[in-house]
């Protein structure tokens, strides 16, 4: 699958991509009004609803931007300004696995620059690459506060810690 | 030695809303709520407890700085943004003894009369959101969290807010943007949180392990708490040891305990035996200090700034003597331009140009005048700035500088070289 095809299969589950259309899942719709009735501004629940949409199609499109303008009630320039400030939302759909790797100092003193080697080798992607099925994306990134088990790799959410390189290759291999 | 963070860490259950009720939990929060905000906060001022986030502010002290009676709701924001390089033990809190964490927040809540508390969590944290998240609805139905606590009369609710990757956020006023749904930029001080913090309310701004001790201090009393560690540095802390050590992990001494006694005992010495060559002993930002000198310092607050660094986070950070230094600092300094956020111009141009500038001195291709630059920009941006990020970067650089400078000057191209002869 090429990389466009790879966006279109993201985009594939919240077809037809129109504004007006765009709704989250009837579970994630039901926490934000919750906390939008919580929370003191509706502008404070931005961060979990663009949460919310990355966990609900992998990324924040352009489309999704302008639904968490109009669900926060603030301009979409605002939406992107946020989007684009934190690293952990997805401009572009990352891999089924985004694997991310730790380069900061604790984990460079046990061994860090061997497992950033071995991951990239193994999966033929540099920093902030997906590859051409969609299925891995690489990210090298900074403390994941696993310090005192370094050196540690973070796969979507799951903390994988005090690797060897062969077990960082190892991890990957059992990824479906 | 006497435990207060780590006191029932590893007993069977205690992750639990049962298991923690087992081990003594919430007897602090009901004796917290059968005395007035007024004595909780005399309670916590007498214990000594100082801010574990890194600054080392009297926490008792803090939240008295919240008006009383205002019309405006106050806000209590849980910092769990846990984001320094070598820092790691508020997870360990939170994985491990959530409800212990979640009790300290609510007797904090109830002291400064807070209407809603925010719980901060980085967002590369996975058991640790999901723990905190579950800890929060299971006190919501069983009432601790919600309309009249316990017929206190006192209303709370708990939002757990999940950060997206931004160690800026950690600053207090960065993480206030951030719950306000903003990009996180930090903003000037004054106005204090304390008087004008999110939304414009009053808002107090706490690390989880400063939280996490005050069960124990309700619990036993602020004298016993202030009965341990040294005459100005009170009660317990954790270190997160990481790097050359044969046991790195998280561990709970006394303030005061001697360094030499957690490298070797609790972390079981250098790994294999290599000769130690610098400790940083309080997360990436603090000075470095040559391993000998370290090794011969205390920790606590006011030993480890005689002996020219800070205790910070308590993130220790042990370094060998086959390490380079100035690879060190190029990691270091490729990381604080990542993460400055640019509202500042030292900091933005200072960061930016620094990190290139260590790079290009880390690989053998420094300039001529790059170690004074390197300098000169140290020292400009500290205390120009809105937050101390830009200062977390100068105070490594000049520490290298101090205790290291012939490993920068080996790596310095010779005139000869440069010239193309
Ligand atoms: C750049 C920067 C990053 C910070 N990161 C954190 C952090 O991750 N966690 C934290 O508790 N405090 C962090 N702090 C300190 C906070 O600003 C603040 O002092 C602390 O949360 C107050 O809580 P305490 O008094 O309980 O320590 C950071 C400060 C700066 C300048
Ligand atoms: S010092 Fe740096 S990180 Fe802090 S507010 Fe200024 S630019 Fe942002
Ligand atoms: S330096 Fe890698 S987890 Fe902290």
């Amino acid at each position: 699958m090429s990389q466009d095809d790879h966006i279109q299969a993201a985009n594939a589950d919240d077809s037809p991509v129109t504004e007006k259309t765009l709704r989250l899942s009837p579970e994630r719709e039901a926490y934000i009004d919750d906390l939008q009735k919580r929370y003191p501004t509706k502008l404070a629940t931005l961060l979990p609803v663009l949460w919310a949409i990355q966990e609900q199609t992998g990324w924040v499109s352009k489309e999704w931007m302008e639904y968490a303008a109009q669900r926060c009630e603030c301009p979409a320039s605002h939406v992107l300004g946020v989007v684009t400030f934190y690293t952990m939302y997805h401009q572009k759909p990352a891999g089924k696995y985004h694997v991310q790797v730790c380069r900061n100092i604790s984990c460079h003193l046990r061994g860090a620059p061997g497992i950033i080697e071995a991951v990239e080798k193994k999966l033929g992607l540099e920093h902030k690459c997906v590859s051409a099925d969609g299925k891995f994306s690489l990210e090298h990134v900074e403390c994941l506060a696993g310090c005192s088990w370094a050196p540690v790799m973070q796969i979507n959410r799951t903390l994988h810690e005090e690797l060897t390189p062969e077990q960082a290759v190892r991890i990957l291999d059992e990824l479906e | 030695m006497t435990k207060v963070l780590f006191e029932h860490r590893g007993k069977a259950d205690i992750e639990t809303f049962d298991g923690w009720k087992a081990a003594g939990g919430f007897s602090a929060l009901e004796k917290a709520l059968k005395m007035t905000p007024e004595e909780v906060i005399e309670e916590v001022k007498s214990s000594g407890l100082r801010g574990r986030g890194g600054a080392g502010f009297p926490t008792g002290v803090k939240w008295g700085f919240v008006p009383k009676g205002g019309e405006k709701p106050v806000y209590l924001c849980i910092n769990a943004d846990e984001s320094e390089p070598g820092t790691c033990k508020d997870r360990v809190l939170m994985e491990e003894l959530p409800f212990m964490c979640l009790e300290g927040a609510l007797i904090a809540a109830y002291a400064i009369q807070a209407k809603m508390a925010f719980w901060y969590i980085r967002g590369e944290f996975d058991l640790s959101e999901r723990r905190m998240r579950q800890a929060v609805e299971v006190l919501r139905e069983k009432g601790l969290i919600g309309k009249n606590v316990l017929g206190s009369g006192w209303d709370i609710d708990f939002g757990v807010h999940r950060g997206a990757g931004a160690y800026v956020c950690g600053e207090e006023t960065g993480l206030i943007s951030s719950v306000e749904g903003k990009q996180g930029q930090p903003k000037l001080k004054p106005p204090f949180p304390a008087l004008e913090g999110a939304f414009g309310c009053p808002t107090i701004v706490n690390n989880v392990e400063s939280l996490a001790a005050v069960p124990w201090i309700v619990n036993h009393g602020g004298s016993k708490y202030s009965a341990l560690g040294t005459e100005k540095s009170k009660g317990t802390k954790l270190f997160s040891v990481s790097g050359a050590v044969n046991k790195p992990g998280v561990y709970e001494v006394e303030m005061g305990y001697p360094m030499a006694d957690l490298i070797n005992k609790e972390c079981g010495g250098a790994l294999n035996g290599i000769g130690l060559k610098a400790i940083i002993p309080g997360g990436s930002s603090v000075p470095v200090m040559p391993a000998d000198v370290a090794m011969k310092t205390n920790l606590d607050y006011e030993s480890v700034q005689e002996a020219g660094s800070l205790l910070g986070s308590g993130g220790v950070i042990v370094i060998d003597e086959n390490q380079s230094m100035p690879e060190l600092l190029d990691i270091l300094g490729r990381f604080y331009a990542h993460e400055s956020c640019g509202q500042c111009t030292p900091c933005r141009e200072g960061t930016g140009w620094g990190a290139r500038i260590l790079h290009r001195v880390h690989e053998g291709r420094g300039e001529q005048q790059d170690l004074e630059t390197l300098d000169r920009i140290a020292r400009f941006m500290s205390g120009t700035t809105i937050c101390f990020l830009a200062s977390s970067m100068s105070m490594p650089i000049q520490s290298f500088f101090k205790h290291f400078k012939h490993e920068f000057e080996a790596l310095m191209p010779t005139i000869d070289a440069v010239a193309g002869d």
